[in-house]
């Protein structure tokens, strides 16, 4: 390991670091622009130079090795000088519009002019105008303020994958654009507004809406998918204002998907804020005391087997466990989680989790999907497989519809069928399985939410065996839902006669149900509940709340504390930002009161009473944060025959899966022109 | 003592002869290249290095140790050669008639140098403008692949080396190493960071020798004739002969081939018909090509034209083009439309110099009417200074080192102006 002299300290650091690495190592701090850690090395904005003993000029540090016995000095007058130098060369041509600039209070010019500029200008001339360019609904562009670090085309190339932005001319002329001026064609895009150091890429939706210091900051976790992704949540007053990720290198490292960036004003729409009786086909608001009343009245009056309850894609684990208690104390067996109706029997862990983790793909060789695609069902990942793809030697094939996941992917078939053969050895790409050294799996919700899921499930454990090695586990189920392994987890499977929810919705269907109590379950089809009393619980007025009979006002994910478990089985704490809206409440609360009106009282009356019975019984849910190995046994459930159909991805429309963002009008925006501008357009569109 | 006839290496310089392969050998071209590869490739090296033979593209880095710096063995990448020819450098025009008129020197030399450095291929990168010299070297190339002296065990030496041509678009900082590499794989041509050097890791990833072209062509010959005849022209540390692009105000302006610390007063008078005007109607010169500081009269009258010399009067040998000016010259103008030439062709890439060359062409526009305040001056050499020695490659020096040079010889020049102007106003008023 090089040992090098950093401002007359000596410190050894590990090879191939450069020589900022080292620096921060030996606590100097290294001013920069351009350089990011997740980003290649671009070397341009020349703050970070540092003196090298013997070398005539001074140096890059982001771009230079350490190398053994460098003498580095960060604080000479050559060192002072070479960065008040390029701090005023970058300001003579940034405009003085700091007060109207919404990077203001987070801006790293700002901040190191601070520490490095001139108090005036000596720059005399007339400063440069940039056109601004169009990126699309979520990125706004003011590029007179560009400094030309080029993060952001790095990360659309690198890290997104869409190679759609660069610099176009050269000298001072050179501007920073999408080549043809298009939205910019990623899940990932609004990244680079984080990435942007100076208020040249900043948040369109989020324009003139408030200044950072009037925010109050909550660190929670994202639940638009079953990623999990850390998330800061920033508001003023009750409003959720924007979401940004935060740093968490087993997850997200420090990327967010647009979605979950964006849907946050979904929280304000289409509110959930009184609870609502339907009296002569029209809802009508009503208190608490009555709307709690007319439910237990219709609980109490049903036998359990003819009560069931559905869990939602973005409930909490207290909620999902109150409501499972409520259920058994009501004598129902009919709770169930999986409300797509795949296929996932919630007996062993290991085989409803995503085994190898998000971190682990960076280890796999081979990586098979099926019937997934990350890139909309959790771009996180599908991120992390890039990343892995950009290491070399790696192979990803799939099988399932044609996919575009901004890496190469070897097609190998689109249904059962091809699933079959690998499983069976019949096909080359078993061998290719055996013979990694970290073979992966990835079983998406698109092979397993249909008739013959049974089938499917069967047949990818079997290639699970295959992708087992000395600690390795590599079987995946990608989810989609953020409250779905938290559901499988808690047992929330029915274990009556009607066995998932089909079952279900043909029993209500056919008039064999009385009561169906849907914990913000919005993704069934409402029309298979016949005539059966709906209580929907939740926090949209979304599919749920249009057929509901009877309406509970709960809470969205940004207004309570709830656990959530990721598709890995990591248990994250969702953080209370905000009250919810009007009279609604959170979750548990509903359940415990609405308990009481049954004459069932659930015996917990704060949350931590209720965290309490949950660890009791569910002890995982203890270790917030960890993911909790956990073996592949030999599986013998039921199987039954596949069908030729081929698989179908779950998602049709990346940026509207949920009530929230159903509700948002920045992904109402996006859709349009990230999927319908797609569509063909006929003579009319002008 | 001038450089004698028979020691002359560009004997077609003028294209008083032709410029095809027949003629080409009749001057002695492809004479024995067999031979001179088959004494292998540290003995080629070792000789190169004797001569004593210093880069002709500018910086003057020993071309011998260039070579020894690729790797002895390959580690399963192939090794390039890159021959820079983007002469774009003002006042330069040496490489542009070589190719027109005795570009089988340069093939020969891209082949013998790609042999002493393992390369199998050797591209050139040739300016976008030089049109005629591309088509030129294009027929000389083709005829050395018909006569079997290049390709497929190349004049019988057992050696494949196949040559390619490649024109570029015509940006002056493709002729910069990294960025004419980042430039022939399809890229923009922004330079590169170093390290890694283009031996390490230049030409897609690969070990990489890019080397002017004056500098290659002259390699055969001194192979030919041996290193210590060519060690035994010029002075110590600034060997051989050299081709001089002089230019301006001079009777002939002409390019000619001369010995290495050749006084600048004699070359000007021997070679291009002196100054207009005389010797004492001499304002200044550049010696080396825009990039380089200019040094006034006063120097001249002793300066020799070599690396080290250059460099002790605070300039630089640079490609060797010597820009002459009268007394007649607007020195600050002229200079001036040189800071524009750096700010048009700034790629852009590195804060200093994208920002730094357009503020310094700014700053130089109103010097040369005066319109400035006396402490700009100052500050016009602070930012240059602020440039200079900050940037990735040394475009940013470039642009500087006019400055410097300008306000070093020539501050009273600038100050008067500024009087003048402020004079010219108070009378208005």
């Amino acid at each position: 390991m090089p040992k090098l002299t950093i401002d007359g300290k000596l410190i050894e650091v590990e090879a191939g670091l450069t020589v900022l690495q080292a620096c921060e190592r030996a606590g100097v701090e290294i001013p920069r622009f351009c350089y990011h850690e997740r980003l290649s090395i671009a070397g341009n904005c020349r703050m970070c130079l540092v003196e090298q003993e013997r070398a005539p000029k001074p140096i890059a540090s982001c771009a230079m090795p350490v190398m053994d016995n460098m003498v580095i000095k960060t604080d000479t007058e050559m060192v002072r000088k070479a960065r008040r130098g390029v701090m005023e060369f970058l300001l003579i041509n940034h405009p003085l519009d700091c007060p109207i600039c919404d990077q203001g209070g987070e801006c790293d010019l700002q901040d190191q002019a601070m520490a490095y500029g001139f108090g005036r200008s000596r720059y005399d001339e007339n400063k440069r105008a940039v056109a601004d360019k169009y990126m699309g609904p979520l990125i706004k562009t003011i590029m007179t303020r560009c400094i030309h670090c080029t993060r952001c085309i790095r990360f659309a190339t690198e890290v997104a994958g869409v190679e759609e932005m660069g610099a176009l001319g050269r000298g001072e002329h050179m501007v920073v654009t999408t080549y043809l001026e298009k939205a910019l064609a990623s899940e990932m895009s609004a990244n680079v507004i984080d990435l942007c150091p100076v208020g040249a890429l900043t948040s369109k939706p989020y324009a003139f809406e408030a200044r950072p210091w009037e925010l109050r900051k909550t660190e929670s976790v994202d639940v638009m998918d079953a990623v999990g992704s850390a998330i800061r949540v920033d508001t003023r007053g009750r409003e959720v204002m924007r979401v940004l990720p935060r740093l968490n290198e087993d997850v997200n490292e420090e990327w967010i998907s647009d979605k979950t960036r964006y849907a946050c004003d979904g929280l304000t729409r289409q509110r959930l804020d009184v609870p609502y009786l339907r009296k002569d086909g029209a809802l009508r608001p009503m208190s608490w005391n009555d709307a709690l009343k007319a439910a237990a009245d219709r609980l109490k009056a049903a036998p359990g087997d003819r009560i069931a309850a559905l869990a939602g894609d973005l409930s909490d684990a207290e909620s999902m466990f109150a409501l499972k208690e409520l259920m058994t104390a009501l004598g129902s067996p009919h709770v169930e989680c999986r409300q797509d109706g795949a296929f996932l029997p919630a007996d062993s862990r290991a085989g409803y989790l995503f085994n190898t983790t998000i971190v682990g793909i960076e280890r796999a060789d081979v990586c098979l999907l099926v019937g997934a695609n990350p890139r909309w069902e959790a771009a996180i990942v599908n991120t992390r497989l890039r990343k892995r793809h950009l290491m070399g030697g790696f192979t990803v094939a799939a099988i399932g519809p044609a996919l575009d996941l901004t890496f190469p992917v070897q097609m190998l078939g689109d249904g059962p069928k091809a699933l079959a053969q690998i499983a069976a050895g019949t096909h080359p790409f078993s061998q290719k399985l055996k013979d990694a050294k970290a073979p992966m799996i990835v079983l998406g919700q698109g092979a397993l939410a249909r008739p013959d899921g049974a089938a499917v499930y069967a047949a990818a454990r079997k290639l699970g065996e295959l992708c087992q090695r000395e600690g390795w586990n590599g079987f995946n189920v990608l989810h989609t839902a953020a409250a779905r392994v938290g559901g499988l987890d808690l047992g929330l499977v029915p274990t009556g006669k009607l066995k998932d929810v089909n079952a279900i919705l043909d029993a209500a269907a056919s008039g064999a149900l009385d009561v169906v109590y849907l914990l913000g379950a919005d993704e069934i089809d409402m029309d298979r509940l016949g005539k059966v009393f709906v209580i929907y619980q939740g926090h949209h007025g979304d599919r749920g709340a249009h057929r509901a009979d009877l309406i509970l006002p709960g809470a969205a994910y940004t207004e309570k504390n709830g656990i959530y478990v990721n598709t890995e089985g990591r248990a994250q704490l969702a953080k209370l930002a905000s009250a919810p809206p009007g009279e609604a409440r959170e979750d548990w609360k509903i359940l415990r009161a609405l308990s009481e009106a049954a004459g069932k009282t659930l015996p917990y009356d704060t949350l931590a009473d209720l965290r309490g019975a949950l660890v009791k019984a569910h002890p995982g849910f203890a270790r917030i944060g960890d993911v909790t190995p956990s073996s592949l046994g030999s599986y013998s459930g039921p199987a039954g025959s596949a069908m030729d159909a081929p698989f179908a991805h779950p998602i049709a429309n990346f940026y509207m899966t949920d009530p929230i963002s159903r509700a948002s009008l920045t992904m109402s925006h996006c859709t349009e022109v990230f999927l319908n501008a797609r569509a063909a357009k006929t003579g009319t569109h002008g | 003592m001038a450089l004698q006839d028979k020691d002359r290496i560009f004997t077609n310089l003028y294209g008083q002869r032709d410029f095809r392969l027949a003629a080409a050998k009749a001057r002695g071209d492809w004479d024995g290249t067999k031979e001179i590869l088959a004494r292998g490739r540290d003995t080629i090296v070792q000789q190169m290095k004797d001569s004593g033979l210093r880069g002709r593209g500018g910086a003057g880095f020993g071309a011998g140790l260039k070579w020894s710096f690729m790797p002895k063995k390959s580690d399963g990448r192939p090794h390039y050669l890159v021959v820079n020819a983007d002469e774009g450098e003002p006042g330069t025009c040496k490489d542009r008639d070589m190719m027109r008129h005795d570009p089988h020197k340069l093939v020969e030399g891209c082949l013998i140098a790609s042999f002493a450095i393992g390369a199998n291929a050797c591209y050139i990168y040739i300016r976008g403008e030089f049109a005629r010299e591309a088509e030129n070297l294009q027929t000389a190339i083709d005829e050395a692949y018909d006569a079997g002296l290049i390709g497929k065990n190349a004049c019988g030496s057992g050696w494949d080396c196949d040559l390619y041509l490649h024109r570029g678009s015509g940006a002056y900082i493709c002729g910069e190493e990294t960025a004419l590499l980042e430039s022939l794989e399809g890229k923009k041509g922004q330079p590169r960071l170093k390290p890694p050097f283009p031996a390490g890791a230049g030409l897609y990833g690969c070990p990489t020798t890019v080397n002017n072209v004056e500098t290659i062509a002259v390699a055969p010959t001194i192979l030919r004739r041996g290193a210590a005849w060519f060690a035994a022209i010029g002075r110590p540390n600034n060997t051989g002969t050299k081709v001089f692009c002089i230019s301006g105000h001079v009777n002939k302006p002409c390019n000619v081939e001369e010995e290495m610390g050749i006084p600048v007063k004699e070359l000007i008078e021997r070679h291009a018909g002196g100054v207009r005007g005389g010797w004492d109607n001499l304002l200044a010169i550049i010696p080396g090509g825009s990039s380089v500081p200019v040094v006034p009269k006063s120097v001249c009258d002793t300066l020799l034209m070599d690396f080290d010399s250059c460099k002790a009067v605070r300039s630089g040998l640079g490609t060797a083009a010597v820009i002459v000016m009268d007394k007649s010259t607007d020195i600050v103008r002229a200079i001036a439309r040189l800071s524009k030439f750096y700010m048009h062709e700034s790629c852009g890439q590195c804060t200093p110099c994208r920002e730094g060359t357009g503020w310094i062409w700014r700053v130089m526009e109103r010097m040369v009417r005066g319109e400035a305040e006396p402490r700009e001056i100052d500050m016009l050499l602070e930012v240059a200074n602020q440039v200079d020695g900050h940037t990735i490659c040394a475009l940013g020096d470039a642009a500087a080192w006019p400055i410097q040079g300008l306000i070093r010889h020539f501050r009273p020049e600038m100050e008067r102006r500024i009087a003048a102007y402020r004079g010219q106003r108070a009378a208005a008023e």
